[in-house]
């Protein structure tokens, strides 16, 4: 059997290139698909750490964190669209009514 | 080793998918790579024992969330050219974001390799979970121990439903009626 550690490490790499993601793009669409990159990373630690512990409560915490992934991609998107439809860009440097 | 071999490759994959989510340019080749990293995923998790996690991962997240993202960038019909524009309104922004990922990447390592993992080990062992079925405990317990959750989650997509058709419904805007 291959070190859990391994999957740990794996999971550490997707997330850093996820925070990387959401730092250097522009596009609101692309910082949204790099957050579900970091979701992805948390359910692998959580997945390994449930097959190491011998426990299925991970599995279940994984399912649950979908179900909040869903329902966070269906309103982001629905943001995204309504502040396109308001200012005809989705680059966030120039969304920034809210910035101090 | 086979298993090592498929961990592996997998892993492999799944970095240089998730690398060329960030870097390319146009939005719908990085959704089709996001798309490719989340079916590796799910390769790794059947290799953890977790075939349920794994059909949900491709079924919820390759198919369900990822048609979502591509219906919404075709819908909107993004050119890259007016979304990555070339001024830099941030100074260094590329780098230092680089350079503090790597930072963050060492310490995730260090943590990881340095911390000696304990825990009370759960009943569950990879034996007893497939003489009884991955599915059905995760059925069981879903319904039994963790059934307060789930009610909420109930809850949290219909506020979601709700929440999706308010947002983006058209708006009356009174300029189109003049």
């Amino acid at each position: 059997m291959i070190p859990l550690t391994w999957y740990l490490i794996l999971s550490g790499v997707l997330f850093s290139i996820g925070a990387v993601g959401v730092l250097i793009r522009r596009n609101a669409i692309v910082i949204f698909m790099c957050i579900e990159l970091m979701l992805n990373a948390v359910n692998l630690a959580f997945v390994t750490f449930s097959r190491q512990l011998n426990s299925m409560d991970g599995q279940i915490f994984v399912f649950f964190i979908m179900t909040v992934a869903a329902a966070e991609a269906v309103v982001g998107l629905a943001i995204i669209i309504a502040i396109y439809r308001n200012k005809a860009t989705v680059n966030v440097d120039d969304i920034n009514l809210m910035k101090w | 080793m086979l298993e090592g071999l498929i961990f592996l490759i997998m892993g492999l994959i799944t970095t240089a998918c998730a690398l060329c989510v960030v870097f390319q340019k146009n939005p719908i080749y990085s959704a089709i790579f996001l798309i490719q990293t989340m079916v590796s995923l799910a390769v790794l998790y059947v290799l953890l024992h977790a075939p349920f996690i794994a059909a949900i991962q491709v079924m919820v997240y390759a198919g369900a969330i990822m048609v979502l993202f591509i219906f919404v960038i075709m819908l909107l019909n993004l050119s890259k050219t007016d979304v990555e524009g070339d001024r830099d309104n941030l100074l260094f922004q590329k780098p230092s974001a680089i350079i503090l990922g790597l930072v963050l990447l060492v310490m995730i390592g260090v943590v990881t390799l340095k911390t000696v993992f304990q825990g009370t080990k759960g009943e569950y062992t990879p034996e007893s979970i497939s003489q009884i079925g991955n599915t059905q405990l995760v059925g069981k317990l879903l319904f039994t121990k963790f059934v307060f959750p789930f009610e909420i989650a109930s809850i949290l997509l219909f506020a979601a439903i709700i929440g999706a058709i308010v947002l983006a419904k058209k708006q009356i805007i009174k300029d189109e009626k003049v």
